[in-house]
């Protein structure tokens, strides 16, 4: 056996993860992603004793598993890498770089990814961050950031520019780097953990917070209840429908178009204020709770719903009618920021972003959790990979969101009054949960010690594989169109930087 | 002397108006129409803060601007009444003044060592240069038209001329007011308003401004703003009544204010690449004038 086979929010033994010989371990792994419909969740290290152990989970798209093989390594090894048999692996193996001192002897792109406060080689710092050079008399350098004009989190871009068109652009992060993994082991409480997952992106709360519930849950052996999973679907298409709606009004600003700007930005305002009008908090924040739900969805929640999109859908086709048939910002949106398919695959992305370049990945369908298993999502697929590609699925994915949650609503299941409460998590097992954010893919893995103790928690936001998109979709672009590109991918900071 | 008093007048308000235009087309209600201005008092009230990479020409820069844009008011006329300078062969002065004082904000940007500062210095430099035989072509169209070559004779003589020369100011309208937008870095050429320092031209020029100059440099555009106003309402002024011309004057700064407002309201920005081509459409347009002399003139077939 080269691997376990375990399903979305399932915890198994750890021991039950079948430790293989690294170059077995790298071989299998490869020949996973040699097909389609396998593609890498999250690939890491952990501190074994003295050594190193991987973990490597592949999903399989087709039959909604996921394929778990760990490795022993010893530390400041030098290996082979998986990189170079298949390119989405490059930046988790950034990420065992930094952490571990594992050298890769063919990685192409080795350098420090997000500068953790614990990285065993202090020498590398954000001020030496080896960029790609430039040695030409023809080419320019323009750096922005890591402050920006606009209100937005830091991050470094570095393009190199022939004249007005980029031939290069490096994106540098971890400016925002917070210890998130390792705070999730230093807070005891189980309300401060579930407090730092909502803090993991502050724009995709309930995604973050449903991938530790479910994870919770299932670490506890929890039979998670339908009102709950119902609370947990309808939140996370809200979040899906009011952050796609600000993206829409963001984008029309950056090419400039105050219609689109004014009226989507107020569209918005109705969806994320009934967050607060549901739990008190304009970004579902304290909504989603292991084991409880302190704000149960109930009949009249559901018609206040039904009332406003009632009144938000003829306004967001109005206005999405013009937007995408004004011929001033179609020349800005169409065959701008191209990422094609084969570039998209290469770098596993993964969420909107692979949908918009021809991918069909999304959790929702390959791997349901709570209520999607019911819904039989289709999801949204476009081809062309430009802004206007990722405009329309957010315009589409929006109009399906407000649909699923009328369909959802229909039936609301009855609150459990008198629900059991979590057992402790249960000692020596590894749990992995997987949750379509809007944003895309969050996985969430975590493993227990003897005592039933977190003994290390894993984070991936979607925003880790897709930044790479951004850096190859604006080659060749204008640079004034680098921040409508940007815009259209709209990825996380602190998600990356942890 | 009036023609310069009244563009004053309709610099303090001009933004005010496409402010107040682009809020209520948005759906809101908008500051009142001097809040541009209360913010450039508010700035002229501060001292300026320079880099130290900077040399004297970046402290000197805004001044000159500022003072090309105010000389190029001078040669405006009014009607019937001369500008305060006025010679023959005036409008290339008037032309070549405001060149200089962007060719001083221009390397005053290029001063700063700034790689942003650098990219707009290039693009403003490459739509002023396109943006200069649109202008040429127009004006000298209307010199051969009247046979003058100053601006108070040119408009002035205008009128004499047949119903032709109304569809020639209609068109000629068009042009200034799109060249009033080229040189004022407003849209669709480029977005005052955006924060993105990537896609701006003018604003990314003036980031390293600040206080004094930097309100010098916000007065400038609202006084070539309404200086392109007065470029404009000249055409349909004439030798009119001055009771009569004040009321029309101010009656085509503000449709001009609004209909900057509007344009910027209802479309996007234009790709960079695109804006090459768009001002080149206007030199046509000019040329299209052009023709419309010769035919009046007898010159042409």
């Amino acid at each position: 056996m080269n691997h376990t086979i375990v399903k979305n929010n399932q915890c198994i033994p750890v021991s039950s993860i079948p430790v293989l010989d690294y170059e077995r371990f790298l071989e299998h792994n490869i020949s996973f992603l040699r097909e389609e419909h396998y593609h890498c969740v999250n690939f890491y290290g952990i501190q074994h004793k003295e050594k190193i152990k991987l973990i490597c989970c592949i999903a399989n798209d087709n039959d909604a598993t996921i394929n778990v093989s760990s490795s022993i390594v010893e530390s400041k090894q030098t290996l082979p890498s998986f990189s170079q048999h298949h390119f989405s692996f490059h930046i988790f193996e950034r990420e065992i770089h930094e952490n571990f001192e594992i050298n890769y002897t063919d990685h192409p792109w080795l350098k420090p990814l997000r500068f953790s406060f614990n990285r065993p080689n202090n020498n590398n710092t954000i001020a030496n961050y080896p960029f790609l050079k430039i040695d030409s008399e023809e080419l320019h350098e323009v750096g922005v950031g890591p402050i920006h004009a606009g209100i937005i989190e830091p991050g470094h871009f570095r393009f190199i520019c022939n004249g007005e068109q980029i031939l290069h652009l490096e994106i540098q992060l971890g400016f925002q780097h917070r210890g998130i993994e390792t705070l999730f082991l230093e807070k005891k409480k189980l309300l401060q953990r579930t407090a730092l997952a909502e803090s993991i992106a502050g724009d995709t709360v309930t995604g973050h917070t449903t991938a530790f519930v479910n994870l919770w849950e299932s670490l506890c052996n929890y039979k998670t209840e339908p009102d709950l999973q119902f609370a947990r679907t309808i939140a996370l298409e809200l979040e899906r429908i009011a952050i796609h709606t600000g993206d829409l009004s963001a984008m029309c600003t950056d090419v400039a178009y105050q219609l689109g700007s004014s009226v989507y930005g107020r569209l918005r305002t109705p969806v994320i204020n009934y967050f607060q009008v549901w739990c008190g908090n304009r970004l579902a924040k304290g909504l989603i709770r292991p084991g409880k739900n302190n704000f149960s969805f109930n009949k009249i929640l559901g018609d206040s719903l039904i009332k406003i999109f009632d009144e938000y859908e003829p306004d967001f086709n109005e206005i999405s009618s013009m937007t995408f048939t004004l011929p001033t910002v179609l020349a800005r949106f169409e065959k701008t920021g191209v990422l094609t398919p084969e570039h998209a695959a290469s770098i596993g992305a993964v969420g909107m972003i692979a949908r918009t370049s021809g991918i069909n990945r999304d959790i929702r369908t390959s791997h349901p959790h709570d209520f999607y298993s019911t819904l039989h999502h289709q999801a949204i697929i476009k081809r062309h990979g430009d802004v206007y590609s990722r405009a329309q699925i957010r315009k589409e994915e929006i109009l399906q969101s407000i649909k699923y949650i009328r369909e959802l609503t229909k039936t609301i299941p009855e609150e459990n009054k008198n629900r059991k409460p979590l057992n402790p998590p249960m000692p020596d097992s590894f749990a992995i949960s997987l949750v379509e954010g809007w944003r895309g893919e969050i996985c969430h893995c975590a493993i227990t010690d003897e005592q039933g103790e977190l003994m290390h928690y894993k984070v991936k936001d979607p925003s880790l594989h897709n930044w790479l998109g951004l850096a190859l979709a604006v080659r060749n672009n204008e640079i004034s169109d680098f921040p409508i590109c940007n815009k259209s991918f709209d990825l996380s900071y602190c998600g990356h930087d942890l | 002397m009036i023609s310069f008093t009244l563009i004053i007048i309709t610099s303090l308000f001009f933004t005010g108006i496409v402010l107040r235009t682009k809020s209520i087309a948005s759906g809101r209600k908008g500051p009142g129409i001097f809040q541009p201005m209360k913010d450039i008092f508010r700035l002229w009230k501060k001292g300026a803060v320079y880099s130290k990479t900077t040399s004297f020409i970046f402290q000197i820069a805004p001044s000159i601007y500022f003072a090309s844009v105010l000389m190029a008011i001078l040669i405006i006329p009014f009607g019937q009444y001369n500008g305060i300078i006025s010679f023959d062969g005036d409008f290339v002065f008037f032309a070549y003044v405001l060149a200089l004082g962007k060719f001083f904000s221009i390397i005053s940007a290029m001063d700063t060592g700034s790689s942003f500062e650098g990219m707009g210095a290039s693009r403003e430099a490459l739509y002023s240069l396109l943006a200069e035989p649109a202008f040429f072509i127009l004006i000298g169209s209307f010199a051969l038209l009247t046979g003058h070559t100053s601006f108070h004779d040119i408009f002035i003589s205008i009128h004499f001329g047949s119903y032709i020369s109304y569809a020639l100011g209609i068109l000629a309208t068009f042009v200034l007011v799109m060249i009033a937008m080229i040189e004022n870095s407003r849209m669709p050429v480029d977005d005052p308003k955006t924060h993105l320092e990537l896609t701006m031209i003018h604003e990314v020029m003036i980031l390293d401004n600040s206080g004094f100059d930097l309100g010098l440099i916000l007065h400038a555009t609202n006084l070539k703003f309404a200086m392109y106003g007065a470029l404009i309402a000249n055409f349909f002024l004439g030798n009119i009544e001055i009771y009569f011309t004040v009321p029309i004057f101010f009656a085509i700064q503000i449709l001009f204010a609004i209909a900057v407002g509007i344009l910027e309201s209802f479309s996007a920005r234009f790709r960079m690449s695109h804006n090459a081509q768009f001002i080149f459409t206007l030199a046509s347009v000019s040329l299209m004038i052009f023709f419309g002399v010769l035919l009046v003139i007898g010159k042409f077939i």
